[in-house]
């Protein structure tokens, strides 16, 4: 049994190259993570809206064809949205990735176990969508694979990320919704944006 | 298309539909999200044809509450049609364009309203606008169909002008209520 991934690490690995990609954080940890990789105005870090991640980073990928789209967010999250992996299965957006970093526990309300520490799988369910490209990932080379097809295969993908349950420092993103929207809209439109 | 969208007018009387899809399409509407309703199923139509704008088929409606947050953190705009039973679903997600200012169009058609045979949307329909006004969502109504293009041209403006998710209410008088008895004694539905 190899010893699993520390979500930290795990998100620094997916966005050390990150390029002009856009980058949407799900409520909570991985919101947090993102933020300790980095802030960055290409970053959209939640502050509620759970299970919705997946939904802005659609629409997103929609608006913004021609730039990599990657969600990341966590278990707790994306099984509240869980029906949004249909919706996405059916439009199958070619520059959009999500990552879920599955600790297996609803990690801001007290480590309770979510539906992944108990059998669901996340991956199947993607795949039995239509996200064709899904993967579990538990090991430091199927990330680095992971890492390579999020950053050279034109395709939607997702992939399920067993981490290492541990209790992190938070690392605060700004937490002024407006803020991160105009310096998210600025960054990716331009200034301009703010005058139309 | 042409002749579905046609054939649709002539069957249900609705002229909003038409006009409806041509404010949208003035706007620069490019995303359509949708949990599909009777009511709807024209403008669907009308959308399903047009190459600028983007059906995004929904599995609950609060996927679309967050998706158009997502489509102008993208720099489109975009609108969500669902039913009023809908609006109960979207209520948290609708924290994040309240609190971040994002436009946010909804084209909300009435049921257990104005005639409704079944009591299970009653509880919903009648509180779809007090609901929404309680999250500070700005509610429009129109009860004839000759009222609806101009709540949707008043709504879109506000949304996009003031940057506030703003809903426009589509009264089931104008769609008229299914007797679910008749419908039960016919063989063919359609």
């Amino acid at each position: 049994m190899s010893k699993l991934l520390k979500r930290r690490e795990v998100v620094s690995r997916l966005l050390a190259d990150r390029g002009d990609t856009l980058v949407i954080g799900g409520l909570g940890a991985s919101a947090w993570d993102i933020t300790a990789a980095g802030d960055h105005a290409n970053n959209f870090p939640l502050w509620g809206a759970m299970g919705g991640a997946v939904m802005i980073g659609l629409g997103l990928a929609l608006a913004q064809p021609k730039r990599r789209v990657l969600v990341i967010t966590g278990d707790g999250e994306m099984l509240m949205g869980l029906g949004s992996l249909a919706t996405v299965g059916v439009r199958n957006p070619k520059n959009l990735g999500i990552v879920v970093l599955d600790n297996e526990r609803y990690g801001e309300t007290g480590q309770q176990l979510t539906h992944t520490g108990m059998g669901t799988d996340l991956a199947a369910v993607a795949r039995a969508t239509g996200i064709a490209k899904s993967s579990l990932v538990r090991t430091g080379n199927e990330l680095d694979l992971l890492c390579t097809h999020l950053a050279r295969t034109r395709a939607c993908q997702f992939a399920q990320i067993k981490v290492d349950p541990e209790k992190l420092p938070i690392v605060l993103p700004p937490r002024e919704v407006s803020y991160l929207k105009n310096r998210f809209r600025i960054s990716v439109l331009g200034e301009e944006s703010l005058y139309a | 298309m042409k002749k579905a969208a046609k054939a649709a007018t002539a069957a249900t009387g609705m002229a909003w539909p038409k006009k409806v899809h041509a404010l949208l399409k003035e706007a620069n509407i490019r995303q359509v999200a949708v949990v599909p309703d009777a009511g709807h199923s024209q403008l669907i139509r009308l959308v399903e044809a047009d190459k600028t704008m983007q059906l995004v088929r929904l599995t609950t409606e609060e996927e679309g509450v967050a998706m158009l947050c997502g489509t102008w953190l993208g720099g489109e705009r975009g609108v969500l049609l669902m039913q009023s039973s809908g609006v109960g679903n979207c209520i948290n997600m609708l924290s994040l364009p309240l609190v971040g200012h994002f436009p946010l169009l909804m084209l909300v058609t009435m049921r257990g309203d104005h005639g409704e045979f079944n009591p299970s949307q009653v509880p919903m329909g009648n509180n779809t606008q007090r609901v929404l006004e309680a999250v500070d969502v700005l509610v429009r109504r129109a009860d004839c169909d000759a009222d609806v293009p101009d709540a949707v041209s008043g709504a879109l403006r506000i949304t996009f002008n003031s940057f506030r998710p703003a809903a426009v209410l589509i009264g089931q008088q104008i769609m008229g209520a299914k007797d679910f008895r008749k419908l039960s004694k016919k063989d063919d539905h359609e």
